[in-house]
């Protein structure tokens, strides 16, 4: 039962990586009807940029936190102007070919700069160790980056439901055209949205840091796994998206502990079962064929 | 979305006559095709020669799907690796003569192409591509486990390329270069009938507009897959040829870094064209080859940087971009004549 609970925390832990890059795709994707592929990248140059600002500025974890996401941020609207929205009336299938592209230059210029083995990087003080809840061991960290990832969708959640800018991006995405017509500026909030959603991908990748091998190729897998992540929980939905991260996360993790020569293929069983019964996702709306 | 990727043939820019089936040009184009593909191992070295090949005819099964049925599959790399393991194993165990294990390992990707295909065409644009990476990657997956058939993180080594005891193909990679050709011609001519046969027409009609296909009578899901799996044979028949040309099947041709390779190439030559494949491929094949030749170790800056600028400024590729300014000398020609 020891075991079960540890493997539980440990998959919603790494299904809090991915329920925060989730929602960026599915906010970015809802908005800008993209679909990011280099959020895989993204995630990984978050967790590269963590490492470097703790090898060579000795920033730690807590500024990282916050850094990270501030430069992910700037990289995110560079990329929306110089390059994303140049095929934004197109079909949507140009952008996900050109992040295709980027994910490529980012993956190899990282693997020249900083070669192909690991970036070392420690959990933070105060956060490493154990806790013992009765017979069960529970890592520190785990907990923290689960409760964090958990905080944070809520947070968005909240952002999205009951402010101002999220009605207005909810709109948007619901129908841009309409939205444009009741007197609201899309356009404008376009490049925010999508650096934003970058800037998720990159907290995420701070987050991971601690706990996995830093390298030029940890998105390269991550990125496959969302796309899965996203089409259970449903693209459009941003909840879907959030649900969906934390369901792969626990599934990969009981995979990992009872069946690891099959813990990879079983999320995409899981995917191929959704498509089967509800191939909008568990959460998405009825696509119109 | 005002462009569709699979862009429809301009009326202004519709077949002039010249380009039309019974034109003598097209025998000539024809002939050059040929003659190119005859003399490439005297211009280059004979394995990148036959890279070019299998690239191309792969790039031409992407586009069978993309360009004519409007899907885009980013998980092709499944079919063409799929098909080299299947092919090595078969030359392996059985000695057969190589273009009988090519084929085994053709009907091998058709054999796996269908259940995905089943399940990935109730999804359509965006989340196709998404859905058919995932899959080609839990075929990823599978493949590592069965380490005992597959190798593992080694690969399959030693593949035979066993041709009816004649030592010249066998051993020279230079004839061996025909014998693996003709059978990426066969590719390439089934793709072509393919798409000017009645079912091509309704695979167009599919792309263009399947709610129209679909009152029309047409099972439009049908078709798809139907157009699927012929794409994931002639993918296979390219990965088969590949195997055996190296002598072996690694992992690496099931990663996903192979499908957008291939989608590359085929955007490259331009989506739509059949053709293009084979100059997309011949572009990218002997960039790479020159690349790692040259001790240059970002390929993957060069690949990504190419993909950008063809995405943002060259989306209708090599071929489509030569045969649109042809169409347009042609007509403004004709039209200054009849002025």
């Amino acid at each position: 039962m020891s075991e079960f609970i540890q493997y539980t925390l440990q998959g919603l832990a790494a299904g809090g990586f991915y329920a925060l890059s989730a929602l960026g795709l599915a906010v970015i994707f809802g908005v800008l009807g993209v679909v990011n592929f280099s959020h895989g990248a993204c995630y990984m140059l978050g967790a590269v940029i963590a490492a470097v600002l703790l090898a060579e500025l000795s920033l730690g974890f807590w500024v990282a936190l916050v850094v990270v996401p501030v430069v992910m941020f700037g990289f995110g609207v560079l990329m929306e102007r110089l390059l994303v929205q140049w095929l934004l009336a197109l079909d949507p299938l140009y952008n996900f070919l050109l992040t295709f592209g980027l994910t490529l230059i980012l993956v190899e210029a990282v693997k020249l700069r900083y070669g192909v083995s690991g970036l070392p990087y420690e959990i933070p003080a105060g956060l490493g160790g154990q806790v013992t809840v009765g017979s069960v061991n529970l890592s520190v960290y785990a907990i923290f980056a689960c409760v964090f990832s958990v905080v944070v969708c809520i947070a968005v959640g909240l952002l999205m439901t009951r402010t101002r800018i999220g009605m207005i991006v909810r709109a948007a995405t619901e129908d841009a055209g309409r939205t444009r017509a009741l007197g609201i500026n899309v356009g404008r909030w376009v490049t925010p949205v999508f650096g934003f959603g970058i800037a998720l991908a990159g907290l995420a990748g701070v987050l991971a840091a601690p706990t996995r091998a830093i390298t030029a190729e940890m998105g390269s897998n991550f990125i496959i796994i969302l796309f899965a992540v996203v089409v259970i929980g449903g693209l459009g939905s941003i909840l879907g998206a959030v649900v969906a991260g934390f369901l792969v996360g626990l599934v990969e993790a009981y995979g990992v502990a009872y069946a690891p020569a099959y813990a990879q293929i079983v999320i995409f069983v899981l995917m191929a079962a959704v498509i089967l019964v509800r191939p909008s996702g568990l959460f998405g709306r009825e696509e119109v064929a | 979305m005002s462009e569709q990727m699979t862009a429809k043939v301009d009326v202004d820019l519709a077949q002039p006559s010249i380009l039309s089936r019974r034109s003598p040009w097209r025998y000539l184009m024809l002939l050059a095709g040929l003659a190119v593909l005859v003399l490439l191992p005297y211009w280059i070295y004979p394995p990148v020669a036959m890279d070019i090949l299998c690239w191309g005819l792969f790039a031409i099964s992407v586009d069978l799907l993309l360009g004519f049925t409007g899907l885009l599959s980013f998980g092709h790399a499944a079919f063409w690796g799929g098909s080299a393991y299947c092919t090595g194993l078969i030359a392996i165990t059985w000695g057969v003569p190589f273009p009988v294990a090519v084929i085994g390992g053709s009907v091998f990707a058709m054999l796996i192409a269908w259940p995905i295909g089943w399940l990935s065409v109730r999804r359509t644009g965006i989340y196709f591509a998404m859905v058919t990476l995932a899959f080609a990657q839990m075929i990823y997956f599978i493949a590592n486990q069965l380490r005992d058939l597959t190798g593992g993180e080694n690969g399959l080594q030693g593949i035979p390329r066993t041709f009816f005891g004649i030592d010249a193909v066998e051993n020279d990679s230079f004839y061996f270069y025909y014998a693996g050709a003709a059978l990426i011609v066969i590719g390439i001519a089934i793709a072509w009938r393919v798409v000017n046969s009645p079912f091509g027409r309704v695979l167009t009609a599919v792309r263009d507009n399947p709610a129209r296909a679909r009152a029309l009578g047409y099972d439009v899901e049908v078709f798809k897959i139907k157009a699927f799996v012929i794409s994931a044979g002639l993918a296979g028949l390219a990965g088969g040829v590949f195997a055996i040309s190296h002598g072996f099947a690694s992992l690496q041709e099931l990663a996903w870094t192979t499908s957008g390779k291939v989608v590359l190439i085929t955007v490259l030559g331009g989506i739509g064209t059949l053709w293009g494949g084979l100059v997309g491929a011949g572009v990218v094949v002997t960039l790479e080859d020159y690349l790692s030749s040259s001790g240059f170790e970002g390929i993957g800056l060069i690949t990504g940087g190419i993909f950008v600028v063809i995405v943002l400024l060259f989306r209708h590729g090599i071929w489509g971009t030569a045969r649109n300014a042809l169409r347009r000398f042609v007509l403004d020609r004709r039209r200054q004549s009849r002025d």
